[in-house]
């Protein structure tokens, strides 16, 4: 039997990373997956003859340029397609388009508020301040700040050291803004609701938190700090579907001597006198490893995956009280061809950007209060794409693929599972809603798939659906991410990592939790992963 | 288009002058202002540079942001905004003036007409709607925003007055620099005239309304045939202010609400403006901080004009002090037409722009048939304007 | 000639505080009140002829020990009619339970033991953690500078304290932080009654649901406090005591004073300008009302940057509280609840939050939480013999309320109330109910939040009221802040009056 240096459990885009990194250092490395394909939530899935879906994740920005390079993604087939704004459509029958276009754009908030249309600069300038004080900060391992360790307190320094590179004003607004929610936060710049509206979406992707909630301006730092190619804070599709990215990575991993073995579910990490030494598999088979990297949430590596005697009760605790409630859900859609939505003119480019049906800040949040409430929105918010609008290798020519991602959808409905009915109502609310704007919508459906909280759970691993492994509240990031104490990959076993979302800096198809947890594993075999400076500069 | 939702179709607006100017334009050389497309040359850059300087000009001005402030309070609402004193602008006057933020920091300059007691007009690079409102809690004013309302055209040269009493508006003969006055033309058409320029020269704005716009241009090219009139793009127009000294927002400072980096706003003391402050009228906003400025001398930077050897344009270049130490960097600079020096507006850190001043050097990187040439060349501080036309302020003006 | 050195807009127990710091500095200070009491929104008021109550605040939490004994309040007549007030989590069942001691140290009633013992953790965690950041509410929030004048020695310390508590504490103390205050509890304890009377501290008087992330921070705030406690003769008598001893001090208390502005010359204030026309001359200006009002109406944009004017039109103050008071022909009965404790209605978190919602959009709740006391328990003399005045604190109304919407939302109190004490209704000779927009009007309450800016995480320590005058020192030479939506917040304390008092003197030494 082979002994491995490492083995990742699990192929989600993060585990691919810290896979590909530690066999780039030289590592005998073998990943295991227990789905008979690969790629977690960056999938690409064909699940109607000749459509390609992006089921999970669907859209890409965060995943960064350095492990872009390093992995030499675009050399393994992985392309990012820019898209084209978007646009809230509105009840009344209105629209608010965003363009990417400067002046467009400006033209477009005029219609609406000539005050908030010369306002957007000065937000714009804002957010991209909390960006560049953030961003440096997403490729390191987050200080203890209860440390007395000169890396810990170098680290300190160097937050503390960035943090007073800005003027004093700046520190104050900076604080605040961290501590906000983004519905008061918007209301500081901008008058018209359905400006307010758009501009709120990224402050609830993905989150247990309704824009009105404080801490939801980071948030929208967190969907705002990634780019498309230099364009900071775009968004972008991956040609052939979000799976293209885990599939470059899977082969940047081959190339460099990497093995993945699919189909195969851990069952359970080996612990031997306190160090990981292996996995064992469903069925009984145990690989063996130096260490053992663990890709899933961490409630899902340290509650199924690893015998609670083996870990102290304080963590035990801590990991039970992670905070990984799902919020959301998704329905793919194949369709016979591009639905007509009533507000948008005829060539309008935002049918090629994400579509918002919600229109106030008060409809988002109410839909959060049905989330709350322990029921899916009856009234829910979407970001809709079209994705083979731009890319036309998902489906036949004139077919579409449409992805919707719907908030809010909680992990259980009024305490119970959810039911496949639950699930069906769910999908019927979904496109009903789309259809009120796209008449006709319903007779182009060829195929859907309606995923709640529970398949994403199934299928993908994720505890409670929770498509960041983890809610991104200020008691679960930096040095709190996952749990206070453990915010550096390592976990109380020894041998034994966490690569996941679960970790700093969190969600999103970003990578930034695979690389550094290969840095850090890496420097404890005293290969240091060097980090360049000039990917920071925004 | 006149869908309001299609604007889409048309990201760049274009100027009520497009039929003329897009007739002109042989070199179809375009770009972008303030959401406008615009013309940087039409035929000869240099030739229109010379038209300013020797004949008549006409660069369209219309992409120019346009605010109007009206209300019984207005000149008290603009005295608290801008560091000028704006009570001393008389009715039928017009001047250039700034404004900051809290910190002292310019948001903006611009030219502010006074069209009656309580009726101005502001005219600028950015747009600050926000700001305007928000500094108007607490005053009985309105302010709109009116660039698309407004067609404008700049005349400029020395025969800038000949044409003009060609077309019929000799009363201009009267306005001192910086006043205005209103002209009807073309039976009910009506043309507001200020001798207000951004080229050092004799000139004057034109504004006019917007469905009026084609006649203007009409009258001023018919008559100034016989002065060899020419239309201007922005780059000899740039050249021409680079001459006069003038600075643009965003060019050679970053506007406040532009700022991103915490050390890149600009005060006016650093920008060379403090003649125009009034710190006696009275609170405006950013006084405090200007106050301590002044006295705690705080001015980081301070904007210079530079003499600079050879003829090589010092364009992006980083500035030296004993070819070590980088002082400063060029904002703006060309070989002057009109002086026959190799000139450029320079933010300097302090106290190179003055007492230390003596071993300023530029490194230039000059690229020649494909490779570059890095020249490190003496420069020195000299004062701006760096042409100083008597044409300029003539009363009556020169009939060349 | 000016009269006096320093001129104190408003005699609620801030102003007050600050007036007699001042005075015992040897400062002569003359205080200015708009209404014909002293006392600002600590006042007792006869909402019907023979029932007295606290107009506003109904119990004593947060006085500022400082001011409590630098003042000698107790020789100037401060009596308490209880302390160490207990507080019953109602349940409509009857089964009721006493949370006896500072905060819950014991607990009687039909609680499990496991939650027993769950509690007492959380809450001498949560105790720990809010000893270490009581010290901030004595002092000047620091500034995130360099050579900015805080008090270093002071943060120092405090600094240390921090780290004393130890790693594992250190590292709960950085989660809990910005945390929600209903995970928490959901993680601790399993007993809706005890979940939900505590989600309801943590949310009284703010605009926020315990689901809310940073709500938990403003329960550390409140256990930074001391005990409960109701003075006697209602909440006028700490600011008639406070008025007593400052006017000892020789303090001057002008009541039916209205400052229409604050004067300013030569860009410094100079003193103020009375709505009477008379103008009132002194070097020092002190604001204790609401920073919104002092600055864009006293002072006015015309002298501020407009940068400042729009923080302070940004400050968020949003009060969803209503105060309701109850005359009663008899003696109200809470299903065998101790009439001398503190009645809380909010029987679980989801309830607390299920209230919160509406609020968000401009609604009233419509199955209310509360806050009840009924002070003539505690003493006599309050309302005629046999009779009772209950005293309450209902969340979450709206600000704007319509004479429809009062009536509605006064009905589903009433259908609450009834619920726990059935019969009730029938008690009642007389009923108030101010709403936040009431509070507004009668106490310069703006949007009817009492703490004069919501006390939440974005407006606290050097956000407090906003970005600049967290100092208490304002950008116009010579006035200053000293209300309660300065640092550290509102409650009956007398804690930003007595700390911009220090303040002022510190910062003259230096001048």
């Amino acid at each position: 039997m082979t002994a491995y240096d490492a083995i990742v459990i699990g192929a989600g885009h993060n585990g691919l990373v810290t896979a590909c990194y530690l066999a780039k250092a030289g590592l005998k490395v073998v990943v295991v997956e227990k789905n008979d394909w690969i790629g977690g939530a960056a999938v690409s899935r064909s699940l109607y003859p000749g459509f390609t879906y992006s089921n999970c994740s669907y859209v890409s920005s965060l995943l960064r340029p350095e492990i872009m390079r390093d992995l030499e993604l675009p050399k393994y087939g992985l392309q990012i397609l820019p898209y084209e704004g978007g646009a809230v459509l509105q009840q009344d029958g209105g629209y608010l388009a965003m363009y990417r276009d400067h002046d467009a754009n400006r033209r477009e908030f005029a219609r609406h508020s000539k005050r908030d249309a010369e306002a957007y600069d000065r937000y714009s300038r804002d957010i991209l301040r909390h960006c560049r004080f953030i961003r440096p900060l997403l490729m390191r391992a987050p200080p203890d700040p209860t440390s007395f360790r000169p890396r810990d307190l170098n680290e300190l320094m160097y937050i503390g050291k960035k943090f007073f590179d800005l003027s004093e004003t700046v520190r104050y607004e900076m604080v605040r803004f961290w501590t906000m929610s983004i519905s008061d936060y918007l209301d500081e710049y901008f008058e018209h609701p359905v400006i307010k509206a758009y501009l709120a979406v990224s402050a609830i992707i993905g989150t247990a938190l309704g824009p009105m909630s404080p801490g939801s301006a980071y948030v929208l730092l967190h969907h705002y700090m990634g780019d498309v190619d230099g364009n900071i804070g775009a968004w972008g599709f991956a040609r052939g579907g979000m799976g293209s990215i885990t599939q470059a990575m899977s082969k940047s991993f081959a190339a460099s001597g990497g093995e993945i073995r699919a189909g195969k579910s851990v069952d359970r990490v080996l612990v031997k006198n306190g160090r990981a030494i292996g996995v064992v598999l469903d069925g009984g088979d145990e690989i063996h490893g130096k260490l053992v990297v663990s890709n899933m949430d961490v409630k899902r590596t340290f509650l199924k995956t690893v015998e609670e005697k083996e870990l102290p009760a304080a963590f035990v605790k801590q990991v039970k009280n992670f905070k990984i409630r799902g919020s959301s859900g998704k329905v793919n859609i194949a369709l016979d061809g591009v639905p007509k939505f009533k507000a948008l003119p005829k060539d309008s480019p935002c049918y090629r950007g994400d579509l918002h049906f919600t229109d106030s800040i008060e409809r988002m949040e109410k839909a959060y209060d049905d989330w709350k409430a322990g029921r899916w929105s009856r009234d829910p918010f979407q970001d809709t794409m079209i994705p083979t609008l731009i890319d036309p290798t998902m489906t036949p020519p004139g077919k579409h693929f449409m992805s919707c991602f719907v908030q809010y959808a909680p992990p259980k409905i009024n305490g119970g599972e959810w039911s496949d009915r639950d699930r069906d109502e769910f999908g019927k609310t979904v496109i009903n809603q789309i259809a009120s704007y796209a008449p006709g919508f319903k007779d182009l459906i060829l195929h859907m798939e309606v995923r709640t909280p529970r398949e994403l759970e199934r299928e993908v691993g994720l505890t409670e659906g929770n498509i960041f492994q983890g809610e991104l509240t200020f008691d679960q990031l930096l040095f709190n991410r996952p749990v206070p104490g453990a915010s550096q990959y390592r976990s109380p076993i020894k041998d034994l990592w966490m690569c996941g979302s679960s970790t700093h800096p969190g969600g999103g198809v970003m990578g930034a939790p695979g690389r550094n947890a290969a840095a850090e594993i890496l420097r404890d075999l005293k290969k240091l992963l060097p980090m360049s400076d000039a990917y920071a500069v925004l | 288009m006149n869908d309001p939702r299609l604007h889409f179709k048309k990201p760049l607006l274009t100027s009520p002058f497009h039929a003329r100017t897009s007739a002109l334009s042989k070199l179809n050389s375009w770009g972008p202002w303030g959401g406008y497309t615009t013309v940087l040359a039409y035929d000869d850059e240099s030739m229109e540079y010379t038209a300013i300087r020797n004949q008549a000009s006409v660069y369209d001005l219309s992409p120019m942001v346009k605010y109007r402030i009206t209300g019984k309070d207005a000149a008290a609402y603009l005295d608290r905004l801008m560091i000028r004193n704006v009570a001393k602008l008389k009715v039928g006057h017009a001047h250039y003036t700034a404004w900051c933020d809290d910190a002292g920091k310019l948001l903006d300059d611009g030219t502010l007409f006074r069209r009656s007691a309580t009726d101005f007009m502001l005219c600028c690079q950015e747009r600050h709607l926000p700001w305007l409102l928000d500094s108007a809690a607490g005053f009985d004013v309105a302010v709109s925003e009116i660039s698309e309302e407004i067609a404008a055209l700049s005349l400029q040269g020395p025969c800038s007055y000949s044409v003009l009493k060609a077309g019929g508006f000799e009363r201009v003969a009267a306005l001192k620099p910086f006043q205005m006055a209103d002209f009807k033309f073309c039976k009910s058409g009506t043309l507001t005239i200020s001798r207000t320029g951004f080229t050092g020269d004799l000139g004057y704005e034109l504004w006019t309304s917007p469905d009026r716009a084609l006649e203007l241009w009409d009258i001023l090219f018919e008559a100034g045939a016989l002065y060899g009139i020419r239309p201007i793009g922005t780059n000899a127009l740039n050249m021409a202010r680079i001459e006069a000294g003038f600075i643009i927002a965003n060019m050679d400072f970053i506007t406040a609400e532009h700022a991103v980096r915490g050390d890149r706003a600009r005060s006016p003391l650093e920008m060379g403006l403090e003649w125009m402050i009034d710190f006696d009228k009275g609170h405006f906003n950013g006084r405090r901080a200007l106050v301590e400025e002044k006295a705690k001398g705080t001015s980081k930077w301070a904007l210079v004009g530079l003499d600079i050897e050879g003829n090589v344009s010092a364009e992006h270049s980083l500035i030296y002090h004993n070819k070590k130490h980088e002082v400063g960097h060029i904002t703006a600079a060309l070989w002057s037409p009109a002086t026959k020096r190799n000139i450029a507006l320079a933010m300097m850190q302090r106290p190179y722009h003055a007492e230390r001043n003596g071993d300023l050097w530029v490194e230039i990187y000059a690229s020649r048939e494909l490779q570059y040439h890095k020249l490190m060349v003496k420069a020195r501080v000299i004062p701006r304007p760096f042409i100083n036309l008597a044409r300029r302020k003539a009363v009556p003006p020169l009939n060349y | 000639m000016p009269s006096c050195d320093a001129i104190i807009i408003g005699s609620g127990t801030n102003g007050l505080a600050a007036a007699g710091r001042l005075a015992k500095a040897g400062r002569k200070v003359l205080v200015l009140e708009q209404g014909a009491v002293a006392g600002g929104g600590a006042i007792t008021t006869e909402f019907t002829r023979g029932y007295k109550v606290s107009a506003v605040a109904h119990l004593l939490n947060l006085l500022d020990p400082r001011v409590e004994q630098g003042l000698d309040l107790k020789s100037h007549g401060l009596e308490f009619a209880a302390t160490n007030v207990s507080t019953t989590a109602l349940s409509p069942t009857g089964d009721h339970l006493l949370l006896e001691g500072s905060y819950g140290e014991t607990i009687s009633g039909s609680l499990s033991e496991a939650d027993c013992a769950a509690w007492n953790d959380l809450r001498q965690k949560l105790m720990r953690f809010a000893a270490v950041l009581r010290p901030f509410k004595a002092m000047t929030p620091p500034r995130l500078g360099k050579g900015v004048g805080n008090e270093m020695l002071k943060l120092a310390g405090l600094g240390l304290k921090i780290r004393g508590l130890g790693r594992d504490d250190l590292r709960e103390f950085m989660r809990l932080m910005l945390i929600n205050v209903a995970d928490v509890l959901d993680d601790e304890l399993k007993d809706n009654r005890l979940k939900g009377i505590v989600a309801f501290d943590t949310v009284l008087g703010a605009h926020l649901g315990p689901r809310s992330p940073n709500s938990l921070l403003l329960l550390l705030n409140r256990l930074a406090g001391e005990a409960l406690s109701i003075p006697k003769g209602g909440m006028g008598s700490v600011a008639a005591a406070m008025a007593k001893a400052v006017q000892a001090l020789g303090v001057e208390i002008r009541l039916n004073a209205k400052v229409q502005s604050v004067a300013i010359t030569d860009d410094k204030a100079t003193g103020v300008i009375l709505k009477n026309g008379e103008t009132l001359d002194a070097t020092t200006i002190i604001s204790a009302i609401n920073p919104k009002t002092t600055f864009l109406d006293l002072v006015g944009s015309r002298h501020l940057d407009t940068g400042m004017v729009r923080r302070a039109g940004n400050i968020l103050m949003r009060g969803n509280a209503v105060k309701l008071h109850l005359a009663l022909k008899g003696v109200p009965e809470f299903k065998g609840a101790d009439l001398k404790t503190r009645l809380v209605i909010a029987p679980s978190v989801r309830a607390v939050e299920d209230a919160f919602n509406p609020v968000k959009y401009g609604e009233f709740s419509q199955d209310p939480v509360m806050e009840i006391v009924i002070p003539s328990a505690f003493e006599e003399g309050l309302v005629p013999k046999g009779h009772h005045v209950l005293s309450a604190i209902v969340q979450y109304a709206p600000v704007a309320m319509d004479s429809k919407a009062r009536a509605a939302f006064l009905k589903r109190i009433m259908a609450t109330l009834e619920t726990y004490a059935p019969g009730i209704g029938k008690l009642i000779v007389k009923s108030e109910m101010l709403t936040p927009e009431d509070l507004e009007k009668q106490y310069g309450f703006i949007g009817g939040n009492w703490h004069h800016g919501e006390l939440a995480a974005e407006q606290m320590l050097f956000l407090r009221p906003f970005i600049g005058v967290a100092q208490y020192e304002t950008p116009i030479p010579g006035l200053w802040l000293a209300g309660a939506g300065s640092h550290p917040g509102g409650g009956i304390s007398g804690a930003a009056g007595w700390n911009a008092a220090e303040r002022i003197l510190k910062m003259e030494g230096r001048r």
